[in-house]
């Protein structure tokens, strides 16, 4: 019997571990926009998470001594119509809408992941109600539903979270889904089940890590889009209930005397505009880092007046 | 035959596409018994994979086992109910595929891989199992287990890739191994180093082995009996002598006529007139009788039934004898004309002898 003779001899290298990871920064790093916007998001993330105690008042404590104050050394913001310092404001605002806009991203994942996996492996009968459910829910505005939960749930944190998160499962189920179809039939699921593998094992260890970067990508750009229906919610009036701070509530109540207070909306409106875009190049770099053959990358971008690669037309 | 491991018996296997039916699997049986090696060979289509994966319950799509039983130690697997399959599958049958480039999950250390199904069959514990793998690395020639047991699969090369695929299919010790095609994607020298493998590996632990493959070379190597398949039916079944010097089957003879060995000119060629074409109706004739040039009337209206031509020798052709006596002499040149430009089978690729060529 002939020795079967190894392919590679000893000493070879053994690549590095997370090889991966560092080809996605290399080809993330060229895009120049959405470093620019990793970096903003960071400081926003930053601000947002240590905001409260570095703000100089609480976003309640109003002051009719300066009321209307225009910005100053010692109100950089200047104040509203009671006198709240918008600084403040602005800092509790950004906690409010980490916490709103990322936990509904990730409550939108969750479902959305769960129903879209399950349909596409389990195909049938669940696979087609899914389907019909995603349909229905492209069918209906997303606002809408968030405007109806609203109502049902109340203008706090947490309901206007759900409000938010619940509604935005169905693209994330069809992406899942889509993905998951074409991977159900293919040679790595066959041979996974050829080794005993159940349907919720596959699931887990074999369609979920593979569609991962693709999730990345799409919830980078879900956390832009629940930052503007919550801002939307406030504009309409069933945003987060004042004194809680938003982004909206500031911009809205700052339409009123734009003219007369004229930095009650610049100050807002330019920062949440800043981490508007800064998300949605963010979300761009990932696109072409993670998924280098995807055939949208770049396109948002685009939408929004920006070239392929973050170039200014 | 009471000590084979698995027996399949007039097994029938039907695809749905759109209003018609497709007949992929006509009554086709076969055995193979520990230690041996039976090599199941076909054109594309013929329905040697497919007869194989539905004994497994791996059928795709629309695919639906209509009728026949395949017993494994006791158990009918047709039979069987998913759960029960799922721990048959990977613990008593293990299983080699095709392409080791895309069988692989890519998102999974390699040493885990190996490692996943013997934990989900609780073959041994988590320390065991890490233990097992590094010898199974060592034993399908991957060194420096250790290091390798943290590389991903695309660090690997295709042979380096199969050889983990094996590691993973023999890690609970099957008593039967299922390779399909398992060198069609590799390269000749890796393909030989894979065959070999196979062979100490069921030498260890009495392994039952069937090899699906077109290419005979591959088969001629390393199997014990080889059937051909056509059509879904079981055209020829020989041990491996008989079915190298008394081949019986114009299908057979035709497809060993189409090999290529190494230095064979095009005009020595005999390609098989025509291709495999799927069935919409079940078979009422010899399903080859169109493409064989020994076809007579009796061909084209009655089914040949798969008949004893010696010990251990089975045909399914009414002309069979014909086929033996002209052996040696024009058979080749009777069953194919030369080829032109166009080679009609899908039937290439030889290993001859451990010397291999591709075309």
């Amino acid at each position: 019997m002939a020795v079967v003779s190894a392919t590679v001899g000893p000493g070879v290298r053994v690549p590095r571990r997370h090889a991966q990871w560092w080809l996605a920064w290399r080809r993330y790093k060229r895009n120049k926009l959405a470093v620019a916007g990793a970096a903003c998001v960071a400081v926003y993330l930053v601000l947002g998470l240590i905001g409260p105690w570095v703000a100089p008042q609480n976003y309640a404590q109003a002051n009719f001594l300066y009321a209307n104050h225009p910005p100053s050394l010692r109100f950089p913001f200047g104040t509203d119509g009671l006198g709240h310092d918008m600084l403040s404001q602005v800092l509790w605002s950004m906690r409010n809408a980490i916490e709103i806009t990322f936990g509904a991203s990730l409550l939108s994942f969750a479902i959305g992941v769960t129903l879209g996996l399950w349909g596409g492996l389990r195909g049938g009968v669940a696979d087609m109600v899914i389907m019909r459910l995603v349909d229905f829910m492209f069918a209906i505005p997303q606002f809408f539903l968030s405007l109806f939960l609203v109502v049902a749930m109340g203008r706090t944190v947490w309901p206007i979270l759900l409000a938010i998160g619940i509604p935005g499962w169905a693209q994330y189920a069809r992406l899942v889904r889509g993905l998951v179809l074409g991977m159900r039939n293919g040679e790595m699921v066959e041979a996974a089940r050829a080794f005993g593998a159940s349907r919720a094992h596959i699931a887990r260890r074999y369609l979920l890590p593979n569609v991962s970067n693709s999730m990345l990508v799409q919830i980078a750009f879900g956390i832009p889009v629940d930052l503007t229906v919550m801002a939307g919610l406030s504009v309409v009036g069933l945003g987060l209930r004042p004194p809680l701070p938003s982004f909206g509530n500031m911009i809205a109540q700052a339409g009123a005397n734009v003219l007369g207070y004229p930095w009650l909306m610049y100050f807002p409106a330019a920062i949440f505009a800043v981490i508007l875009l800064s998300f949605l190049f963010v979300a761009d770099g990932l696109q072409e880092a993670l998924n280098p053959r995807a055939e949208d990358g770049g396109r948002r971008a685009r939408r929004f007046g920006f070239g392929a690669r973050g170039r200014l037309f | 035959m009471a000590d084979e491991l698995l027996s399949v018996e007039d097994l029938h296997v039907e695809f749905e596409r759109g209003d018609s039916k497709v007949y992929a699997v006509n009554g086709a049986s076969f055995s193979v018994g520990p230690g041996e090696t039976l090599g199941i060979v076909g054109e594309s289509g013929s329905g040697k994979s497919v007869s194989v994966l539905s004994v497994m319950g791996l059928l795709r799509g629309s695919g639906q086992v209509t009728g026949g039983t395949a017993m494994f130690m006791g158990k009918d697997l047709l039979k069987l109910r998913r759960r029960q399959l799922e721990d048959i599958r990977g613990r008593d049958i293990g299983m080699i595929f095709q392409d080791p480039m895309s069988s692989l999950n890519p998102t999974m250390r390699i040493g885990d891989q190996i490692m996943e199904g013997m934990l989900s069959h609780q073959y041994t514990s988590r320390k065991g199992a890490f233990n097992r793998t590094l010898q199974l690395l060592d034993e399908v020639g991957i060194p420096e287990g250790k290091a390798r047991f943290r590389s991903y699969p695309h660090e690997f090369s295709g042979g380096m890739r199969q050889r983990v695929m094996i590691a993973m299919a023999v890690a609970c010790e099957p008593q039967l191994l299922i390779a399909d095609e398992p060198t069609t994607a590799l390269d000749v020298t890796v393909q030989t180093q894979i065959l070999v493998l196979l062979r100490q590996l069921q030498l260890k632990g009495r392994m039952g082995i069937i090899l699906i493959t077109h290419d005979f070379g591959v088969a001629t190597n390393v199997c014990d009996r080889i059937i051909v398949m056509y059509a879904g039916k079981v055209m020829e079944s020989a041990p491996l002598v008989d079915f190298l010097a008394r081949p019986a089957h114009p299908y057979t003879v035709g497809l060993k006529g189409s090999v290529i060995e190494v230095g064979t000119k095009a005009h020595q060629l005999r390609a098989i007139p025509g291709m495999a074409t799927a069935l919409t109706e079940p078979p009422r004739a010899c399903p080859f009788a169109e493409r064989c040039q020994l076809a007579a009337d009796r061909c084209l209206e009655e089914l040949p039934p798969l008949r004893p031509l010696g010990l251990g020798h089975y045909v399914a052709c009414h002309r069979a004898e014909e086929v033996l006596a002209a052996a040696g002499t024009t058979v080749g040149a009777q069953v194919g004309g030369p080829v032109g430009g166009q080679v009609g089978g899908q039937v290439g690729g030889q290993v001859a002898q451990g010397v291999t060529a591709r075309a």
